[in-house]
């Protein structure tokens, strides 16, 4: 146990960056799947092809292999991410201003992966709103835009929020990955160093990693354990 | 879907199909031009189109082809067993894992009034620490990643003293990881089934393990069957974490062609390709499949099917990875 | 049942006598004419006929798994030799891949009976294995692109300016730890080291560090795009990893390897492998027996 004690700044910093890692995944990854969303319900047959593609091939593809691209085919392509490398971001999340792009590539590869995931729920819950609204809403005479906007997004929400909600949390526990693809620091790697090159003792390390994981997802499960009871008596 | 899609916007009249003409062919031309711009010329200016990186995969006469094949079938074949071992094993224990908690929470009602009061509640006590233990647990697999789950096993299991070979680890990391999730599905889709049904059961006599053995399982294994094969899709992504162990999968075969071969983005490309073909497929299957069951159930009052969300929170929390 | 036994007995001693006699300096040896002491580890591998040995698949010219299903290198044909001197032939040795990280758990969890994998010698790792050799004196190096000037040796990370990648669990990582600034901005780690080349080339990283063979194995392969910046600053003796308490084993390895050191196995070994990339294999390292 004195493991965890002595070495808590590892412990903690690599919580800290995991977090890092995980909220810029996940906004970046209800935008653009939000996104995507809208674009596999537009009525052009060719945004809706690009919607389709894009979940279908997110989908089908292990991570490992997005990170990849992320990582070693994006600087093929000329990129170092310097995009992401927001002024004001950069002050809480350090990483993003460095040199070193991996955490950046992460970032992206993370985001694309689970965008496609969100883009499906948002889907189911937009199928969950009954037809009447969107039928009312027309015979209104609102368009396609006024329609999403003022009458099927904000209900689809509740029906959606559970499924987003689960793939928030697998997406916090594939940033374990990222570990392995040059990112130093996060929890994964933590463990990983410890283990290997520090010659610690193994269930000390490994217990201390796993409460690191537990804390962000096991809440969050078990909030969504009990908005899906209550949606369920509300139906 | 296509109902809906209808619904939200009036049937196209004249004007709105010009623009949705024009719209259409202005997208494709952009697209175009950002695919080739931003994809294309970059690649090819870095000389990654060119044949001597393509060949050994795609040109038979190539004089790697046969070697490179040879070594991807290995690797595929070696992805396909640990794949198909994790998902036996885990369905096999996800199913006991799930008739356990319903038992226990069976357990739970009863009060043992049978017994004296020294054994009764001790009893009563141990039915209910049984009932958390197991809750604990699967909230904990649930919640770790899978490639933790993996590497654990591989690194920890030694320590006590219990050496297998890298496919047992990686399948016993996969199975613990996804029996737990099949366990939720198939629970959630008992508790799912109209009440009638387990009251009936009990008002002919049936034992808790009786109903779920004879009337629960068989139609949670039906309902939830199309969960059941995304979640088999999940399985075949997750066991290119192989690699963290050294196992020999697809992915790690291809990390060893790159290495002699010097070609990254063409492998893994293919490699992707490879992925994206057989999960597509299987995830046809299971919409097969779960058109088929929705045409053919034999009861006249067919069981709610659960909403749509249950059944993508199962395949989300799995298909994280 | 007694003709049975005295014709089997009979066999087994024509048959020895016969392979005694073409033993002899094939270099792919049968089982058979090889005298171990009762009891020890040599004497049950080769009663055995199957030698596990952990390497690295990814290093080119010391271990690397490409195209066939075995690997090739300097590390692969040291092992070759042992399994040669244990009269095992080289067909029936089983390859294991031994990342840098898990050397130590292999070797402990008895998955393999000897490590030969770049394998540095140091004391941290003595509390948990035994090595017998060394067989090679490397040093740690810096790699960087052939036109890059700035970088002249481990003190050109001190300003916190350039990025340097290598691989976990290595013991170059750590010690390149020592000289860098700032850990998370500066030090990239990944679990290969053709991905720290990739990173390099594409100008993610200033430069890679590890042991000078490996780097001018990646050099050689990628005419003139890298170099060697500066001289080796630490010194990195490659030994044989084998079990803490197996002492017999250990000398007996030591002593086959010095036997290697003069009759030219060892020189072979180099020129078929790393010695391509036009290394210099030096003098012979004195084994160490402790």
């Amino acid at each position: 146990m004195s493991v965890i004690i002595d070495n808590f700044d590892v412990f903690t910093g690599g919580f800290w960056i995991t977090l890092q890692i995980c909220i810029l995944s996940a906004i970046g990854a209800l935008i653009l799947g939000g996104l995507m969303a809208v674009l596999r319900i537009s009525p052009v047959p060719p945004l809706r092809a690009v919607g389709t593609a894009y979940v279908t091939i997110f989908r089908n593809l292990p991570l490992t292999v997005v990170m990849f691209f992320a990582a070693f085919g994006l600087p093929t392509l000329g990129s170092n991410a310097d995009f992401l490398r927001i002024p004001v971001l950069d002050v809480v999340f350090t990483r993003l201003g460095t040199d070193l792009p991996y955490f950046r590539f992460a970032i992206i590869a993370l985001t694309l992966y689970t965008a496609a995931f969100v883009c499906e729920a948002l889907r189911s819950g937009v199928n969950a709103v009954s037809p009447g609204q969107a039928e009312a809403a027309r015979s209104l005479g609102l368009t396609f835009i006024q329609n999403l906007r003022y009458v099927v997004l904000p209900q689809s929400w509740k029906a959606a929020a559970v499924p987003l909600g689960s793939v928030i949390i697998a997406m916090i526990k594939n940033s374990a990955l990222v570990g392995f693809f040059g990112v130093v620091g996060d929890l994964s790697s933590a463990a990983d160093q410890l283990t290997s090159a520090g010659g610690f003792p193994f269930i000390p390390v490994a217990i201390g990693i796993s409460i690191g994981y537990l804390i962000m997802t096991v809440p969050l499960g078990m909030y969504l354990d009990r908005l899906e009871k209550r949606q369920a008596v509300a139906r | 879907m296509s109902q809906n899609l209808a619904v939200l916007y009036d049937n196209p009249g004249p004007r709105q199909r010009k623009i949705t003409w024009i719209s259409s062919i202005a997208a494709v031309l952009a697209l175009g031009w950002a695919a080739y711009a931003l994809i294309y010329k970059p690649l090819d200016d870095k000389g990654q189109l060119s044949m001597e990186l393509w060949g050994p995969l795609i040109d038979p006469s190539n004089e790697y082809f046969v070697a490179v094949w040879e070594r991807l079938g290995f690797g595929f074949r070696q992805t396909l067993v640990a794949a198909a071992l994790a998902i036996v094993t885990s369905l096999v224990l996800g199913t006991v894992l799930a008739v356990l908690r319903i038992q226990l929470k069976h357990l739970l009602k009863r009060r043992f009034t049978g017994l004296s009061a020294v054994a009764a509640y001790p009893l009563r006590g141990l039915s209910r620490l049984l009932a958390v233990v197991t809750r604990i647990c699967v909230e904990v697999f649930r919640g770790l990643p899978v490639v933790l789950t993996i590497f654990f096993v591989a690194r920890g299991l030694p320590e006590f003293g219990i050496t297998f070979s890298t496919l047992t680890y990686l399948v016993i990391g996969l199975t613990i990881y996804n029996m737990v999730v099949i366990g939720e599905i198939l629970r959630s889709g008992m508790e799912g089934l109209p009440g009638g049904q387990a009251e009936a059961a009990s008002a002919i006599g049936l034992s808790p393990f009786q109903t779920t053995r004879m009337i629960l399982l068989p139609q949670a294994f039906r309902i939830m069957l199309p969960a059941l094969i995304s979640q088999l899709v999940v399985v075949l992504k997750d066991t290119s974490l192989g690699f963290i162990i050294s196992y020999e999968d697809t992915l790690n075969i291809a990390k060893q062609l790159i290495g002699a071969l010097d070609n990254p983005i063409q492998v893994y490309l293919l490699i992707g390709a490879l992925f994206i073909l057989v999960n597509y497929s299987l995830s046809k299957l299971a919409q097969y499949v779960q058109r088929r069951l929705a045409r053919g159930s034999k009861t006249k009052q067919t069981p709610i099917p659960p909403d749509p969300s249950t059944a993508l929170t199962a395949q989300a929390t799995g298909g994280g990875n | 049942m007694r003709i049975k036994r005295v014709a089997t007995l009979a066999a087994v001693a024509a048959l020895t006598v016969g392979m005694a006699a073409c033993g002899g300096d094939s270099e792919e040896t049968t089982g058979g004419d090889k005298d171990f002491a009762a009891g020890s580890t040599m004497e049950k591998l080769n009663k055995a006929q199957k030698l596990r040995v952990g390497t690295k698949f990814d290093q080119p010219g010391f271990g690397q798994k490409g195209l066939t299903d075995t690997p090739e290198g300097f590390d692969v044909e040291v092992a070759k030799i042992i399994a040669d001197e244990l009269g095992i032939p080289a067909s029936k040795i089983e390859w294991t891949e031994a990342p840098s990280k898990v050397r130590e758990d292999v070797i402990v969890n008895d998955n393999v009976d000897l490590v030969v994998a770049t394998y540095t010698i140091n004391d941290a790792r003595k509390e948990r294995i035994a090595f017998a050799g060394p067989y090679y004196e490397a040093g740690q190096n810096i790699m960087v692109k052939a036109d890059d000037a700035s970088i002249t040796g481990p003190d050109s990370f001190k300003d916190g300016s350039k990025k340097v990648c290598s691989v976990t669990g290595s013991t170059p990582a750590e010690e390149i730890k020592k000289y860098v600034k700032d850990v998370g901005s500066q030090l990239t780690l990944f679990d290969t080291y053709d991905k720290c080349r990739d990173a390099l080339r594409s100008g993610q990283v200033d430069a890679v560090t590890t042991d000078n063979v490996i780097l001018l194995g990646y050099i050689a392969k990628d005419e003139g795009e890298f170099k060697l910046a500066g001289e080796n600053f630490t010194k990195e003796p490659y030994g044989i990893g084998v079990k803490k308490d197996d002492a017999d084993f250990r000398d007996w390895i030591n002593t086959v390897l010095e036997k290697a050191f003069e009759d030219g196995r060892w020189q072979k070994a180099w020129d078929n492998t790393a010695g391509k990339f036009g290394a210099e294999l030096g003098a012979a390292p004195t084994v160490n027996r402790y």
